[in-house]
């Protein structure tokens, strides 16, 4: 169960109607690497992970949900006073066609979002590995992305966003620390 | 102290169609040396640690775009041939 606050989790703001932006953006929003992806594959595998790294996981699922939301609104923001003519010269000819201005989670090719995006091993390294490599693709996306904007104000959110894949990462990469441990060694800081 | 990214020369050859990007970089992290947290680590105050995604300082690795560092990327070849130093300019 979630408590939902009414606002997000790091404000979004765009300083330009850059609608080209919006369709690179859509990368994480239905992409193999993206939010969604992030967040159905941690909070899936949470079931099945030993007891003490199902809370790392919950809470970094819950908070992939709140980048989706934060994505969602760049890409909402970014096209909202498109005319269909501009959304036909950004490439988002075929997109506008088929769901007008509404959120549809694709990547940034236009292929459909699928469950095939990521997987459930049962194997708690295995899954905890998948993690960390999501991260860092996540993470890379977000550099690439970063790349092609000048948007100081869009740079700025996906910096953000950036710097979580960087701290997910590392918590993951202590997961895997805490599952090698061995149960009965002495524990010195 | 590590640093968070490194650049290497690629090869160029003279039937290359575009014009040649003499060096690459590639981004290393924090979490890519850091291990388990220790305990104790310094803290961002809490206002800044909202503003910069982490608590943690020795987390904190904005990105910037390498390819709009003054030319090149910004990165002058300081004749070292392990792959990994290079000098901001």
């Amino acid at each position: 169960m979630w408590v939902y606050e009414k606002k997000l989790q790091y404000p979004v703001r765009v300083n330009k109607c850059d609608p080209r932006m919006a369709k690179f953006l859509i990368e994480q929003y239905g992409g193999a690497d993206g939010e969604l992806a992030a967040a159905l594959r941690y909070l899936n595998q949470r079931y099945t992970l030993p007891d003490r790294v199902i809370g790392i996981v919950n809470d970094i699922g819950t908070e992939e949900l709140a980048h989706l939301e934060m994505i969602a609104t760049m890409v909402y923001k970014l096209t909202k006073d498109a005319t269909a003519e501009q959304m036909k010269e950004a490439g988002l000819g075929p997109h506008y066609a088929d769901h007008d201005k509404a959120l549809y989670f694709h990547n940034a090719a236009g292929v459909p979002f699928t469950a095939t995006y990521f997987n459930a091993k049962g194997d708690p390294i295995t899954d905890l590995y998948e993690d960390i490599a999501a991260e860092e693709k996540a993470r890379a996306t977000y550099q690439w992305l970063i790349n092609m904007t000048d948007d100081p104000d869009l740079k700025d959110g996906l910096q953000f966003l950036r710097e979580r894949e960087v701290v997910h990462s590392q918590r993951f990469r202590e997961a895997v620390e805490i599952l090698k441990e061995e149960r009965d060694a002495k524990r010195l800081f | 102290m590590y640093t968070y990214r490194k650049a290497y020369r690629p090869f160029v050859s003279p039937n290359d169609p575009c014009p040649p990007m003499w060096v690459k970089t590639y981004e290393t992290p924090p979490q890519l040396y850091l291990g388990f947290q220790p305990y104790g680590m310094p803290q961002f105050p809490p206002m800044e640690a909202l503003r910069w995604g982490t608590l943690w300082p020795a987390l904190f690795a904005p990105y910037s775009n390498p390819y709009k560092q003054k030319r090149m990327g910004g990165y002058r070849w300081n004749g070292q041939m392990n792959g990994s130093r290079y000098t901001n300019s």
